[in-house]
């Protein structure tokens, strides 16, 4: 595996936990692809976050729990703080929590980092497709990018979901995966990479993806 | 471009070991999950099912044991059945690495733990897995009914209703395994995954019957299965998941290789 050469090694990655979806996963899947010198920490609690040098921010299940788990857990400004200032990773409902507001669930107000919003698909035009899209798609890379950076272009990556986020700034689309329509499966805006398909149950390209994140210093 | 129809190998679990014969030439231990896993990994599997069918209660957490080894090894969607009765049966095997679940009878004797289920961690993590026996008589319309007990206990519901049922109650993905052709290597029921692959919204993994790969092909071509499961023909060393997938590939049906 070929991988970004910044020198770049982070002694901490933060796994955020706001008690939604399988972190285990996520931070099993970084520790195979993390230099000996990195540490993986699951937590919940705000001051890590603060502290680490990147932050990997994952997320399942439905938006509203989602963002009612984050304020209870009280890491709504952690997370905000976090995307400003380094690395970041957002995965799944870690990339749709961070649009302005999600159509599910009648409608939920989200974090609001990246400027845009999550719609359900609407699959009327396209019989015998099904939600949730769920299985092995392909992410077309429409942006150069360093986590992009030895993963081959229309790479299969693992996707479940029934929403996809549409950014309100053409240019920060990284990748394009098509379910009927054609949809932004992954955000690239400065610091922030983010991510609809799960990294870590994407075999060799969501792990060189993730490998890539170890070394990325957010630029 | 568009989403590839998933070969999934099954693998039966009893203890924590691989029972039923698993047999490739370069592992050193055939009843370990882990070089399993690997293995059809390597072979590029989609996704791995485990199906617990130990017996006592009080053996059964040794499925959280396996499906944390595979999971911080292999990184590929894996789903766990056998046996899951309650939310914390569920919640368990998530945290220990599952990504789904597959709920049998509890969702026969409870419906409302499958909405619970998915209410709780989200449709995409549960499936429903449906076991059905065609009860129409030859030349009549089809017809096929829900049976318990590996196919013994019949429970009088239809098995199209109950598949419509399960996907409103928040099912993410219905498991359709033919009682009949179970075993037989004679091709998966594809009147029975068709029917209810065309009559819900969420995909259908077709299951029970594969002896060669055009059956495979046929589960998704004629079936209209979004993947299709099978056992022995993988775990017997007579095909690999690759030539599975070559063939698939060769009948224009979309696959990862």
């Amino acid at each position: 595996m070929k991988e970004v050469e910044t020198g770049v090694n982070h002694k901490t990655v933060c796994v955020v936990d706001y008690g939604m979806g399988n972190l285990n996963s996520v931070a099993k899947a970084a520790q195979t692809v993390a230099p000996s010198q990195t540490r993986i920490e699951i937590t919940h609690d705000p001051a890590r976050i603060d502290q680490a040098d990147a932050v990997i921010f994952p997320g399942q299940g439905a938006a509203r729990a989602c963002m009612q788990a984050l304020t209870e857990a009280g890491l709504h400004q952690a997370i905000l703080k976090a995307s400003n200032e380094k690395p970041f990773l957002g995965i799944c409902m870690g990339l749709q929590v961070l649009m302005g507001h999600s159509e599910e669930n009648a409608g939920v107000d989200c974090l609001n980092r990246l400027p845009g919003n999550t719609h359900r698909f609407d699959l009327t035009p396209y019989p015998g497709l099904k939600l949730p899209h769920m299985g092995w798609n392909r992410i077309h890379q429409t942006l150069e990018h360093p986590l992009w950076h030895g993963i081959e272009q229309d790479a299969w990556f693992y996707f479940v979901h029934s929403y996809y986020v549409r950014p309100e700034a053409a240019d920060t689309i990284a990748g394009q995966t098509t379910h009927g329509q054609t949809f932004c499966s992954a955000i690239a805006q400065d610091n922030i990479f983010a991510i609809q398909a799960h990294p870590e149950k994407s075999a060799d390209s969501g792990l060189h993806l993730l490998k890539n994140f170890m070394h990325w210093s957010g630029t | 471009m568009t989403l590839a129809k998933r070969i999934i190998p099954c693998l039966d679990v009893d203890n924590g070991r691989v029972v039923k014969g698993v047999q490739f030439v370069d592992i050193r231990d055939a009843g370990d999950p882990v070089e399993i896993a690997k293995k059809y990994d390597q072979q590029g599997a989609d996704e791995l099912t485990f199906l617990d069918i130990t017996a006592t209660a009080h053996d059964r957490d040794t499925i959280i044991h396996v499906v944390e080894s595979v999971a911080s090894q292999v990184f590929i969607p894996l789903t766990v059945g056998g046996g899951i009765r309650s939310v914390d049966n569920v919640r368990t095997l998530l945290n220990a690495g599952a990504d789904k679940v597959a709920i049998n009878s509890a969702a026969i004797f409870n419906p409302g733990f499958v909405q619970e289920a998915s209410d709780k961690f989200g449709a995409q993590c549960i499936v429903v897995a449906i076991d059905a026996k065609k009860v129409s008589a030859p030349g009549d319309p089809d017809k096929w009914e829900i049976f318990t007990h590996g196919g013994r206990k019949p429970t009088g519901i239809d098995a199209l209703e109950w598949a419509r049922k399960m996907a409103e109650l928040g099912a993410g993905e219905l498991l359709v395994t033919s009682m009949d052709q179970d075993g037989t290597k004679s091709g998966f029921d594809l009147a029975l995954t068709r029917a209810i692959a065309d009559a819900v919204p969420i995909p259908v993994i077709a299951s029970g019957g594969v002896g060669n790969l055009d059956h495979l092909c046929a589960g998704v071509t004629e079936g209209h299965a979004e993947a299709v499961l099978a056992a022995s023909i993988f775990h017997f060393g007579e095909y690999t998941i690759e030539q599975a997938k070559n063939r698939m590939q060769k009948q224009g049906i979309e696959v990862r290789l």
